[in-house]
């Protein structure tokens, strides 16, 4: 092999270890980064803006790019049971555990994600809902399930049905060729705690750039007083609820005595 | 209007709960019961988690008995020494049901626990009330003179040791059968958020043989007891007591409870207790329903633990 070929496969090998290649860079900004759980909640809508920093030696894309925003919530492990007709009843019979799956899962794109890169970038950078890593515990064992699985179907049909996952392929809005805009929606059952936003920008059916960013919801005021009263200080707070009952009785009975 | 519960972490609509709490609150006052047997099940049907629904409802069944014993003790229409005695025992039988409860979250089969002991529990009591009802009800149509209590009938209760003395219900009795009594409806109240009333009461007239005048009283004093108490033990073991849902339910339950009060006086004993075995019927059927047609969705999902 000549030098100059030799050359050339070390720039190569060097091109797919490293990170992308950095010609672009992304930059986004949240409307907020703290969501406000108040007695009146019902639902938030957080706006992502982003940017495409080209720098001055690379030329336009000819397709464009693509961006998509991947909302992950705070993890939990949840079980999902399958019921299964015993003695005429319908009970839960087999359960498959998931550990560490998002509580909240949202995928904005700015179109078809099997459109904006192959099958294989996409599960390498687990882009898109179907891709998503759901580990299993399997006696013991952990391992990522398989797609058609029927507990992983289950699992993410029913997380879409209490909008607590969702994927939307027009998301992401290209406002101009290099400025974005998304909007992650928070159902009014969002679950509390940290959410990691990652952005990636695809171009040509490759990953070009990535960045991450956070936010959290939080409860406030009256409901994070309650929240954390409940979780901190159970029999105290057990004790303020009987009394609150009790009050509430001895209450009633005293306005609407009949002597 | 919209409300959000810090602790069942979604919002409801405040007038629907309030409401609620006025329906069940009249339903409890016209049969002198707490009403958590119809309250558990109407909040799961609104969206709210079987665990807090069990939970929260403690403190709203409370409530209501609390404002109706302290009615019945101004007449003196309650045995304290009765109410002692089931009191013992139905606190140990409370907390051997929340740490039933606990364990059978954990399991995952609290849902099916709850669905199948209403269904038992409802379907028999229910039909039991139905049928004594009708006859009762047939029996006076015919012109004849109702069952009346002879003080020679013994049955084989009365034969049990322990026995002692309550001056306010004029009986002589063992202790035992209302030491069963008492665990018995702490128990499946800590489990299933029902205070019990409905069973209470006629466990108490035919078994124990205590007169009509004291028993609604005497179950409300053990009903209020326990409620607070499991009320105080769900928060502390399990965390699930919402208390903002709690005070919707008890607003509306209270006032709702004072109209049924009054409506309940228009109706005879058996009327009445047939509406209410009719009304138990019918929610242990519904049980019965969603157990034995195939679900809609086989699959259900639950978080066991969270972490950040």
């Amino acid at each position: 092999m000549s030098a100059r070929g030799r050359l050339i496969a070390l720039s190569a090998a060097a091109m797919i270890a490293a990170p992308p290649v950095a010609a672009e860079r992304l930059i986004s900004t949240l409307s907020t980064s703290r969501v406000l759980i108040a007695s009146n909640f019902t639902g938030a809508e957080v706006v992502l803006f982003g940017s495409v920093e080209r720098d001055a030696q690379t030329v336009a894309r000819r397709g464009g790019y693509d961006v998509v925003v991947t909302v992950t919530g705070p993890r939990e492990t949840v079980v999902t049971f399958r019921k299964q007709r015993v003695a005429g009843v319908w009970v839960n019979a087999e359960s498959r555990t998931f550990v560490k799956a998002p509580s909240y899962l949202t995928v904005l794109a700015n179109r078809t994600i099997n459109d904006i890169a192959d099958l294989n970038t996409l599960r390498r950078t687990q882009t898109g809902l179907a891709r998503t890593l759901l580990p299993q515990e399997i006696a013991g064992d952990i391992a990522d399930s398989i797609r058609d699985d029927p507990f992983r179907q289950a699992f993410l049909r029913l997380k879409i049905d209490q909008r607590l996952y969702g994927e939307q392929q027009n998301g992401v809005t290209f406002l101009t060729p290099a400025l974005f805009r998304a909007t992650i929606p928070i159902p009014d059952n969002a679950p509390t705690g940290a959410y990691e936003i990652d952005v990636k920008l695809f171009a040509d059916g490759a990953l070009l750039a990535r960045t991450q960013t956070a936010m959290e919801v939080v409860k406030v005021g009256f409901e994070q007083f309650v929240a954390s009263a409940a979780r901190e200080h159970g029999l105290l707070y057990g004790l303020a609820t009987a009394l609150m009952a009790l009050l509430t009785g001895w209450f009633a009975s005293v306005v609407f005595r009949k002597d | 209007m919209q409300i959000y519960l810090p602790i069942a972490e979604l919002p409801v609509n405040v007038l629907l709960i309030l409401f609620m709490g006025l329906a069940v609150g009249f339903i409890s006052g016209m049969f002198g019961i707490g009403g958590g047997f119809l309250m558990t099940p109407l909040l799961i049907f609104v969206g709210i988690t079987p665990a807090v629904a069990v939970a929260s409802v403690a403190s709203h069944v409370a409530a209501s008995s609390f404002s109706g014993a302290i009615s019945y003790w101004r007449r003196r229409a309650l045995d304290p020494a009765l109410a002692m005695m089931l009191l013992v025992a139905a606190l140990i039988g409370t907390t051997a049901g929340v740490m039933l409860f606990t364990l059978l979250r954990r399991l995952g089969q609290l849902d099916l626990t709850i669905a199948v002991s209403y269904l038992l529990l409802l379907g028999i009591v229910g039909t039991m009330m139905v049928v004594e009802s009708v006859r009762a009800i047939l029996r006076a149509r015919q012109g004849r003179p109702s069952e009346i209590r002879r003080p020679g009938s013994h049955i084989w209760i009365h034969g049990l040791p322990l026995k002692m003395r309550f001056k306010v219900s004029k009986i002589y009795v063992s202790v035992i059968p209302i030491w069963v009594i008492g665990f018995v409806i702490g128990f499946l109240g800590a489990v299933m958020g029902i205070g019990g009333g409905f069973m209470l009461v006629p466990a108490l007239i035919y078994l124990i043989r205590v007169p009509t005048g004291v028993v609604i009283g005497t179950s409300m004093v053990l009903t209020l007891v326990t409620m607070a108490y499991a009320t105080i033990i769900h928060a502390a073991t399990n965390h699930l007591v919402d208390a903002l849902l709690a005070l919707l339910l008890m607003i509306g339950g209270v006032i709702g409870a004072q109209f049924g009060a009054r409506t309940g006086q228009r109706f005879s004993g058996e009327q009445l207790r047939l509406f209410l075995g009719i009304l138990v019927l019918s929610v242990g059927l519904r049980f019965a329903y969603d157990l034995v047609v195939q679900p809609t969705d086989v699959y259900t999902i639950r978080a066991t633990e969270e972490s950040q």
